[in-house]
């Protein structure tokens, strides 16, 4: 789960992570006020959307005085920010971060990880702030200091020395970034965070190090010993399908083609996608049904793939090992009856109870396409998807 | 011969829920050895046959089990793994979803001085054809033969062995290591057994994208395998930054596509299948003496 900066910023504060003066905003009266309370003398403007890229996207602007800041605020405030990660249809701008100016000497780049292949935490530090790590990494990988850290010994003295004197501070500025680092690692572990990234971490004239930017991203699965973080949860930042997916405990991701697609279990649900894409259709969704899948489940399951208007056929493809393929079935002929299906429906059932499952297909009267094998589900429905467009 | 688990293993059930109870009566009938379950304060009672101790301790005493599956909630499930690994088991496979990454990290660090082996999270288990099941798989659609079988996805290592099995192709053992982002046994773990086995001939691998497990399961391909290898990678087209169902199955800054995955894979001289249709036979042809 990601949060947005001005939440970050509020967390890293409460860990004792240095972080530049801030108020959130919702409207520009309430940048002015933010602005004259903050009493700075340069102040920045920060659109707050989950996404990177918002300076060039213009999402970030200076003002020198409260009323300059209202007036920024009224430009960035419901603008639509494009920018290369939030995808050509962009994200409108409900809130901005006002925050003090910083007088920056030296711009740098931290940030904690949990490094899959390493099966430790990482920090991972770098001369070149403001970028995206992944250039650097492509461009100047001799740039970027990596440090593992031991998940059950926790941070060491010498990660920070490592860090800090790989980046060229000063003594005292490593101590600084000892306590900085210290705090950020605290609240990784507390949180249960899976990325924790400052970019750019600065180093100001006076040779203060201070959190400019600040990215948290939580572990889903831990958030249910997080309230406190579950609750920073931004529903606005969500496409509204998934939202509705989660609330029913489906997996399920947006895309853009005109298959749409129920599988049970997740690698089985990727594979049916690629399926479609050799036979030469485009899938409308990935969407996991689960273990447990059952009668209402697939009900509901089918209302969300019908929300989407580009639909011209669905392929249910269900391998049951747990699930049963009868419950399935009755599912499938139940959403189709009463929610009045009019796209072709292609059904491949195998696994536990498959032959009871197609009995009771074929029973209903309905114009279900039964599928045998993979191969051949993925054919039929490409096929049922192009007679229909 | 097979990897992991035979008609030899004593398995315990650690977490007697519905969901452990439903499996356990399964494997019972698939003819594995349950010789006990596991639930804190319901020691001394018996459930579906199998009787119930209160710690992994107790029961590996009277027993002597030596393979667990567990099927505890996730904010118990690393305390479960580690209570295997301190009691003597020698493999443990954990089919609870939703474990924090946090707790398998810690878990998995204080397992590196264990000769435990854990097979998971987030998996499926593991199945012996026509000697043991060990976690949820539907035993039922494998047949005994040469074909190891090692994958991060459940349902699609069904489909897998299906179509083996429709070949007449037999499977040593099968393998479901899970698609959470810390796992115990690695595709490189899985492929160094099998290579080991003298009952497996060939190896059919199931990747999925996220993290880079399959690039250096194909370093280990190239440096260490004999045996012919076939793979599929799941989630060719999956969007950047989408969790595809699984945690682990993400591309993050960049990184983990199948594209890449399948690059190294077939640099390693592993017979990819673009179509997830044609595992199977991509197989029959890459081994063709294995084809019944």
């Amino acid at each position: 789960m990601n949060v947005h900066e001005y939440q970050a910023k509020a967390l890293l504060r409460e860990f004792g992570v240095a972080v530049p003066q801030g108020r959130l905003a919702t409207t520009p009266a309430e940048a002015e006020e933010a602005a004259r309370a903050l009493g700075a003398k340069v102040l920045v403007v920060k659109a707050q959307v989950h996404a990177g890229g918002r300076g060039k996207a213009g999402g970030i602007k200076l003002a020198k005085s409260p009323s300059e800041a209202k007036q920024v605020a009224s430009e960035i405030l419901g603008m639509t920010l494009r920018s290369p990660q939030t995808g050509p249809e962009g994200k409108v701008v409900r809130k901005v971060y006002v925050e003090e100016g910083s007088a920056i000497a030296n711009e740098l780049y931290l940030a904690i990880v949990l490094d899959r292949a390493a099966e430790e935490f990482a920090i991972i530090a770098s001369t070149e702030g403001g970028m995206e790590i992944e250039v650097v990494a492509e461009r100047s990988p001799e740039k970027i200091i990596t440090v593992h850290v031991d998940p059950n010994l926790g941070i060491q003295g010498y990660h920070a020395r490592r860090v800090g004197f790989g980046l060229g501070l000063t003594a005292d500025q490593v101590k600084q970034l000892d306590a900085f680092l210290g705090g950020l690692y605290r609240l990784f572990v507390a949180k249960d965070a899976s990325l924790a990234e400052i970019n750019p971490l600065v180093v100001t004239e006076a040779g203060d190090l201070v959190a400019l930017d600040g990215k948290l991203n939580f572990d889903d699965n831990a958030l249910y010993r997080h309230p406190e973080i579950a609750a920073l949860h931004d529903p606005e930042e969500e496409d509204p399908r998934e939202l509705e997916a989660k609330k029913i405990d489906l997996a399920y991701v947006g895309l853009d083609g005109d298959i749409g697609c129920m599988v049970n279990g997740a690698g089985l649900a990727m594979a049916t996608l690629d399926m479609i894409q050799v036979c030469g259709g485009s899938p409308a969704n990935f969407l996991d049904a689960g273990g447990g899948a059952d009668k209402e489940k697939v009900k509901e399951a089918f209302k969300l793939i019908l929300r989407d208007p580009n639909v011209k056929a669905i392929l249910v493809n269900i391998f049951g090992g747990i699930v049963r393929c009868d419950l399935i079935a009755e599912g499938v002929v139940a959403a189709a009856d009463e929610l009045l299906v009019k796209v072709p429906l292609v059904v491949r059932l195998q696994g536990t109870n498959a032959a009871e499952g197609r009995a009771i297909l074929a029973k209903s009267g309905l114009n279900i396409t039964p599928a045998e094998t993979l191969g051949e589900a993925g054919e039929k429905a490409v096929a049922a998807a192009r007679a229909a467009a | 011969m097979t990897i992991l688990c035979d008609k030899n293993t004593k398995l315990l059930v650690q977490g007697m829920g519905r969901m452990g109870q439903f499996h356990a009566k399964l494997s019972i009938e698939y003819g594995t050895q349950v010789v006990g379950g596991v639930a804190p304060g319901k020691g001394g009672q018996t459930i579906e046959g199998i009787p119930i101790f209160d710690t992994v301790y107790a029961a590996v005493q009277a027993t002597g089990a030596d393979a667990s599956v567990i099927f505890v909630p996730p904010p118990g499930a690393a305390d479960a793994i580690l209570e295997a690994a301190d009691a003597g088991i020698a493999l443990a496979a954990c089919i609870t979803e939703g474990i924090p990454a946090l707790d398998m990290l810690r878990a998995k660090h204080t397992l590196r001085g264990s000769p435990m082996r854990l097979i998971g999270p987030n998996c499926p288990g593991v199945v012996t054809p026509g000697q043991c099941r060990i976690g949820i798989m539907p035993a039922q659609i494998t047949r005994p033969g040469p074909v190891g079988v090692v994958s991060r996805s459940g349902t699609l290592t069904y489909e897998a062995v299906d179509q083996l099995s429709r070949l007449g192709i037999g499977q040593s053992t099968c393998v479901g290591i899970g698609g959470d982002p810390v796992i115990g046994t690695t595709f490189t773990d899985a492929l160094a057994l099998f290579e080991a086995d003298p009952g497996t001939l060939a190896v059919v691998m199931i990747g999925e994208i996220g993290g880079n497990a399959e690039e250096t399961a194909a370093q280990f391909v190239k440096e260490h395998m004999s045996k012919p290898v076939v793979a599929f990678i799941a989630g060719q087209n999956a969007p950047p930054g989408k969790r595809m169902g699984h945690a682990g199955a993400i591309i993050a800054g960049g990184k983990g596509r199948a594209s890449d995955k399948i690059a190294a894979l077939e640099a390693a001289g592993v017979a990819v299948s673009r179509s997830p249709a044609e595992i199977g036979e991509t197989l029959a042809k890459h081994a063709p003496s294995l084809a019944g």
